[in-house]
């Protein structure tokens, strides 16, 4: 079973995020890239599907040269060898865009699953899973906490509000998982080693026939049109207890109308 | 004036806040028009009426048995039939993949999460943990807005919430995955965590899987209960109520963080609360830096306290 893992690079973050106000995009290089945290329980999955039921882990990531170092990363993990979507025209395309690009380099590729996380930790849309599977015309899985492959079949517990929803499909199918679902390993020395020489391919646009007025900032479908820092919040209150820490609470939130 | 679709959020027929929210916003723009999936009940239709909508499109259950992909469909449908200004919906989990997909459909663009819609669908975004706070708009097609519960203050507004059905023909390659079975955990009566108003939530600090101390203080305070991943993943308090990045985005008037160390990825899922207030034992701990209220001590000790001042006062 070949299985594609979709992984983002994300600015990490314990560190201060920004936003380029040359273009309102993200600012890639004023803090550390590292996987976005959800991917690494998509890789996780995948190794898992693998060590059951054979083939192969592809790890595909579309983001600018840095992202070579999250490619590595994922390939320490057990990967078997990547793909790196990567063209200065891409630059600024906004979440259907990047599902766009990715479902293109997809069909470049042989699988039965493609794993990604639900959301990233930077712009958290939330939207690739389903966006992609649109694209692609394949069952969308997502939000899984549990998956089980038999045979051609898929069926994975999907969470919900109110608990979670058993849903079944055919192979090839768009799996994204939320952190329930694993615990993702440690890279061991010797695989760190041996991730230096997997095979890591390039795509630019031409090689994935992605359509470049479909991309990039000048095309997308939204725009950011200003951005500011949030008014700071008023420094709170502290107060160590005495021994009637829980009635001055009680009287704050009395303040606060809330009692 | 033209139609602002607004997919309905229901639970066995009864409308959740979140839509009264959004028929609030949708107020702004244009015309609201409901779009419910699944038999809608007297009192639901009351209570859309009661917050202006102006019709309400009511479309087979089927469409609820295989994932996003016949909501999406359904909406794409009705936003091009209708020449919707916009479409809005919950900025839930399945909310925001639903926004997703009709978008794609529509060949528009997307805003998920925001936390307030203009008039001139002028979104704005609270990004970064809360940290910045940008404003976004959607330059081709339909927009797509999904807007995060407890953001936009739901206002009254009557309207005529005039019934249509919709026939809608679900189309194979929307039927691919199937939902099999439901299974609900138990909720019980407190209110729903994303919808409330007050949150009180345990975490590793509470020690044990004897809730009762967050428990008793949310119902001094008529409050939803929630918990950090430690406590989830210590199988002390089950997995739907769990705040943050991967559990739920709760924005309620207050919060009450209980043996809560405020990881990032716990404060991402309840920064835009407006009021915080924090017992914690370690004077450190991070969630102190966004508290407006923060009591150093143990909170087997605080916490009891203060739902026996809270009955006490009422
Ligand atoms: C603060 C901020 C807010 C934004 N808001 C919006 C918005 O409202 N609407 C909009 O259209 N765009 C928005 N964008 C742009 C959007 O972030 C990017 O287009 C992004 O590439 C895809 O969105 P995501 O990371 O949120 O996807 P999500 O759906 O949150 O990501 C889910 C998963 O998709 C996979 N994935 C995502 N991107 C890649 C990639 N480049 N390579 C490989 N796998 C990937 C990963 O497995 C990830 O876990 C925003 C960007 C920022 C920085
Ligand atoms: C991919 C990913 C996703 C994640 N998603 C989420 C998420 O959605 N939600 C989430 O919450 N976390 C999430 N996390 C985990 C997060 O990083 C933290 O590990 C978690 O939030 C910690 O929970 P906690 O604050 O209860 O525990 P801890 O960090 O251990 O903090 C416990 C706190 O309790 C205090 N304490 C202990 N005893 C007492 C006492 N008797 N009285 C008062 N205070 C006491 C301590 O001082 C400490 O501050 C995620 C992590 C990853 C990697």
């Amino acid at each position: 079973m070949n299985i594609v893992v979709l992984v983002k690079q994300v600015p990490d973050t314990a560190t201060e995020r920004k936003l380029n106000p040359a273009d309102n995009t993200l600012d890639r290089a004023s803090s550390d890239g590292v996987i976005n945290e959800l991917d690494e329980y998509a890789i996780e999955e995948a190794l898992l599907l693998k060590e059951k039921h054979g083939g192969e882990v592809t790890i595909l990531s579309a983001g600018p040269d840095q992202a070579t170092d999250s490619i590595r990363k994922a390939l320490s993990m057990g990967a078997d060898k990547a793909v790196h979507l990567n063209d200065e025209a891409l630059h600024g395309s906004d979440a259907l865009q990047t599902a766009y690009a990715l479902s293109q380099a997809l069909r470049k590729l042989e699988f039965d699953v493609v794993v990604l996380g639900s959301e990233s930790t930077d712009a958290r849309t939330g939207v690739m899973g389903a966006a992609l599977a649109e694209y692609l015309g394949l069952p969308q899985l997502t939000l899984a906490n549990k998956v089980d492959v038999d045979g051609r079949t898929v069926r994975i517990q999907r969470q919900t509000d109110e608990g979670y929803d058993v849903v079944e499909a055919q192979l090839p199918a768009v799996v994204s998982v939320v952190e329930k679902i694993n615990e993702p390993r440690y890279p061991s020395f010797k695989l760190i080693m041996a991730a230096k020489k997997k095979p890591v391919e390039k795509f630019d646009l031409a090689a994935a026939e992605i359509d470049a007025a479909k991309v990039g900032l000048a095309n997308a479908a939204t725009e950011t049109v200003d951005f500011a820092a949030a008014p700071p919040r008023a420094a709170g209150t502290v107060v160590k207890d005495e021994g009637n820490g829980g009635a001055q609470i009680a009287d704050f939130l009395a303040s606060k109308k809330f009692i | 004036m033209a139609e602002v679709l607004v997919l309905v959020d229901h639970v066995d027929g009864e409308v959740k806040k979140v839509t009264t929210e959004l028929l609030t916003a949708a107020r702004r723009i244009g015309e609201p028009a409901a779009v419910w999936v699944g038999d809608a009940t007297e009192q639901g239709k009351a209570k859309l009426a009661e917050f202006g909508a102006e019709k309400v499109y009511v479309a087979p259950a089927e469409l609820n048995d295989y994932v996003v992909a016949p909501k999406a469909e359904l909406l794409a449908h009705l936003a091009g039939e209708k020449s919707a200004a916009a479409v809005l919906v919950s900025a839930t989990t399945e909310g925001k993949e639903v926004a997703g997909r009709t978008a794609v459909k529509l060949g528009s663009g997307v805003l998920t999460d925001v936390v307030d819609v203009s008039a001139d669908l002028v979104a704005e975004h609270s990004v970064f943990g809360g940290a910045t706070l940008t404003h976004a708009k959607v330059r081709t097609g339909t927009p797509v807005i999904a807007v995060r519960p407890n953001a936009v203050a739901a206002e009254a507004a009557q309207g005529a919430a005039a019934e249509e059905q919709v026939s809608v023909e679900v189309s194979d390659a929307a039927k691919t995955a199937k939902v099999v079975e439901r299974v609900k955990q138990e909720q019980g009566d407190r209110p729903e965590l994303t919808e409330a108003g007050i949150v009180v939530s345990g975490g590793r600090g509470v020690g044990s899987d004897d809730f009762s101390t967050v428990e008793a203080l949310a119902d001094s305070l008529g409050a939803a209960v929630g918990a950090s991943r430690a406590a989830v993943d210590s199988g002390w308090y089950p997995n739907q109520f769990q705040v943050g990045q991967t559990g739920k985005t709760v924005s309620p008037n207050l919060y009450v963080a209980l043996g809560i160390s405020g990881a990032i990825q716990h404060r991402a899922g309840m920064q835009t609360a407006k009021t915080i207030v924090a017992v914690n034992k370690d004077p450190e701990a991070p969630i102190l830096e966004i508290s407006d209220f923060a009591v150093i001590g143990d909170l087997h000790k605080v916490a009891p306290q203060l739902t026996e001042e809270i009955n006490k006062r009422k």
